[in-house]
C-alpha cells in the first residue's frame, strides 16, 4: 500500500472517529459516475467530512478545489492535497476572499475545473464561496452555473453537511467529537435556457431542503 | 451445585459464557425460523426490532467475552471506547454553544482518559470521587472562561450530566471487573456478566409486564408504558434470576436476591430517565431512522448499564465492608 493510500485511510479513520462521518443518500445512490457535488460551507472540516462519507471507490475520482497559493505553500500541504485528496488547484488571482468562483465574467478561474471535468473526474464545490457563520447558506455564487452550462449532462448533487460547525468553530484548533452527517440529495440538472439567478436559487433551495429533512 | 463449585473460577465463568452463547444461538435460530413465515406489517416490525436487539446482544456478549478473556487492560480500554462513543452521541444531541468548546475538549480528552486510567490502576477511592468532586468543580470554571453567559447553567449542567452518565457510570463496569474481593480473585468478570444479565432481564420483564398489565402510566408525558407495578415485576424478575445465579457470585442467596433487585431496578429507572431526556431533545430513540446524525443508538443500549453499574459496584463494596 502506498504511503498516500495509507495516510488517506488513516485520515478517513480519524474523521470517522471524531465525527462519525455518516453519509445519507436520498434520491441518488452512490454511483461511480461523473457528478458535481455542491454543499453548504461552514468549517475547514467540510471537505474531509464529505470525503470520509463517500464510499472508498468514489473517493479516488472525487476531487476538491484547493486555492493554489495557500495549499502549495509548504511541501506537506502540497503533498496532502495532491496525493491524498487529488485536489484541483485554482489560482485566486484577482478575486478576493476564499473562492475563485466569484464573478460571472471570465472563465479563467474555472479553467482547471473544466479541465478536470473534461477528464471525467467528479468535483466537490462550495458555492457560497466562503465559510458561513449562520445556519442558512448564503446566496450562491455563479461558478456552479458556469460549470453546469459547460457540462449540462453531468448531474449536480446537492449535499447538506450537518453539525460540523460545532466540531471545530472558528478560532479553535482541536476538534470536539460530535456526530456529523452528510446528506446527499436528488440530482439537479440545468434546464435549457434557465436564468442564472433562478438556477442558483433552485440549487440553494435544494441544499436547504436537505437540511430540514428529518 | 456442588459439582459447579469444584470448578475453578475461570472455568465457572467460561461455562457461563458457553451457556450464554448457547442461549443466544438458540434464540437466533428461533428468530431465523420465524423469518421463514409470512407475516403482516406489525409482525415484520416486531421481527425487525427483535433482529436489531438480538444483534446488539450478540455484540455485547462478544465484547464481554473479549473483555474477560483479554484481562484488565484491554477490557478497560474497551469500556473506555464505549464511553467515548456514548459521550459523543450524548453531546451531539444536546445543544452546546461555542463557549463550551474547551469544556467539551476537557471532557473527552482529559476526564475520560483519566477516569479510565484510575480504573485500570485500581485506585478505587480516587476513581469514585474524581468525577463528582474534581470534574464537577472544574468544568463550570472552564465554561465560565468561555465568556458566554447565555444559558450558562443549562449548558454546564448538560456537559456534567453527560460526563456523569457516559463516563462515570460506564467506568464502574470495568471497575467491577478489576475489583479484588476477599477470597475470590477473578470473579470480577462474573460480576459484570451478572450485572448485565440482571439489567437485561429487568428490562425485558418490565416491557412484557407493561404490555400485559396495562396499568395507567405514572408519568404519561414521559413514558406511555412506565407503571410502578411493571417496574416492580421487572426488578423482581431480575432478583429471581440474580438469586438463581448466586452460586457463581460471592453472595449468599438472599444477598444475591437483593443485589439483583437493586441492580435491575436501577437499570430500568435509568431507562426511564433516558426516555425523559429523549422527549426533551425531541427524538424518539437515539438511533431512530429519522436521526440524521447517524447516531447508532449506542446510548440507548448502554444507558441502563451506566445507571445500574455504580449502584451495584458500591453495593458490592459495602457488602464486603471495603
Amino acid at each position: 500500500m502506498k504511503l498516500a493510500q495509507g495516510a488517506g485511510l488513516l485520515l478517513a479513520g480519524l474523521a470517522r472517529l471524531i465525527t462519525g462521518a455518516q453519509g445519507h443518500w436520498h434520491g441518488a445512490p452512490p454511483k461511480a459516475e461523473q457528478r458535481i457535488y455542491f454543499a453548504n460551507h461552514q468549517s475547514h472540516f467540510d471537505w474531509v467530512l464529505i470525503w470520509a462519507a463517500l464510499p472508498s471507490d468514489l473517493r479516488s475520482v472525487t476531487r476538491p478545489i484547493a486555492a493554489r497559493d495557500y495549499w502549495t505553500a509548504t511541501p506537506l500541504k502540497h503533498w496532502i492535497t495532491r496525493e491524498i485528496f487529488n485536489a484541483v488547484y485554482v489560482s485566486r488571482g484577482r478575486a478576493t476572499g476564499e473562492s475563485a468562483l466569484v464573478g460571472d465574467d471570465d472563465d479563467n478561474p474555472l479553467e482547471p475545473l473544466l479541465r478536470a471535468l473534461r477528464h471525467g473526474d467528479s468535483l466537490v464545490i462550495f458555492p457560497e464561496g466562503t465559510r458561513g457563520q449562520r445556519g442558512e447558506p448564503a446566496p450562491f455564487k455563479s461558478g456552479l452555473y458556469h460549470l453546469a452550462e459547460a457540462f449540462p449532462e453531468v448531474p449536480l448533487i446537492p449535499a447538506w453537511i450537518d453539525n460540523v460547525q460545532r466540531v471545530m468553530p472558528k478560532g479553535e484548533v482541536v476538534p470536539v467529537p460530535i456526530l456529523c452527517s452528510v446528506t446527499f440529495g436528488a440530482p439537479l440538472l440545468l434546464q435549457p435556457a434557465e436564468d442564472k439567478r433562478v438556477f442558483l436559487e433552485r440549487a440553494r433551495a435544494a441544499v436547504v431542503a436537505l437540511g430540514s429533512l428529518r | 451445585m456442588g459439582a459447579l463449585r469444584v470448578l475453578s473460577v475461570t472455568q465457572q465463568v467460561g461455562l457461563l459464557f458457553v451457556v450464554l452463547f448457547g442461549l443466544l444461538a438458540a434464540v437466533s435460530l428461533f428468530a431465523f425460523t420465524r423469518t421463514l413465515r409470512d407475516l403482516d406489517e406489525a409482525g415484520r416490525d416486531a421481527q425487525e426490532r427483535l433482529r436489531r436487539d438480538l444483534r446488539a446482544v450478540w455484540i455485547g456478549a462478544l465484547l464481554f467475552w473479549v473483555a474477560w478473556a483479554a484481562g484488565g487492560v484491554l477490557s478497560t480500554l474497551l469500556f473506555g471506547a464505549v464511553s467515548f462513543l456514548a459521550l459523543r452521541e450524548f453531546v451531539t444531541l444536546t445543544h452546546t454553544r461555542r463557549a463550551d468548546h474547551r469544556s467539551l475538549l476537557l471532557a473527552f480528552f482529559v476526564v475520560l482518559p483519566l477516569q479510565y486510567v484510575l480504573v485500570g490502576s485500581r485506585a478505587f477511592d480516587l476513581f469514585t470521587v474524581f468525577v463528582p468532586v474534581y470534574t464537577f468543580l472544574t468544568i463550570p470554571v472552564v465554561s465560565a472562561f468561555g465568556n458566554d453567559p447565555q444559558r450558562f447553567l443549562e449548558r454546564t449542567a448538560k456537559i456534567q450530566w453527560g460526563i456523569m452518565v457516559c463516563v462515570y457510570g460506564m467506568s464502574h463496569a470495568p471497575a467491577l471487573l478489576l475489583l479484588d474481593l476477599p477470597g475470590d480473585t477473578g470473579r470480577g468478570a462474573f460480576l459484570v456478566l451478572y450485572l448485565v444479565l440482571v439489567v437485561v432481564v429487568a428490562q425485558i420483564a418490565q416491557a412484557l409486564a407493561s404490555r400485559r398489565l396495562r396499568r395507567r402510566p405514572v408519568a404519561r408525558a414521559i413514558s406511555r408504558s412506565f407503571s410502578w407495578r411493571a417496574w416492580f415485576v421487572g426488578a423482581a424478575s431480575a432478583a429471581v434470576v440474580g438469586a438463581a445465579l448466586y452460586w457463581s457470585t460471592p453472595f449468599k442467596p438472599v444477598a444475591a436476591l437483593l443485589m439483583g433487585f437493586v441492580a435491575g431496578g436501577s437499570g430500568t429507572l435509568g431507562e426511564f430517565v433516558m426516555t425523559a431526556l429523549k422527549r426533551d431533545a425531541g427524538v424518539r430513540s437515539w438511533g431512530s431512522k429519522a436521526s440524521l446524525t447517524g447516531a447508532v443508538g449506542l446510548l440507548d443500549r448502554v444507558a441502563p448499564l451506566c445507571f445500574a453499574a455504580p449502584v451495584f459496584f458500591h453495593a458490592v463494596r459495602w457488602y464486603f465492608g471495603r
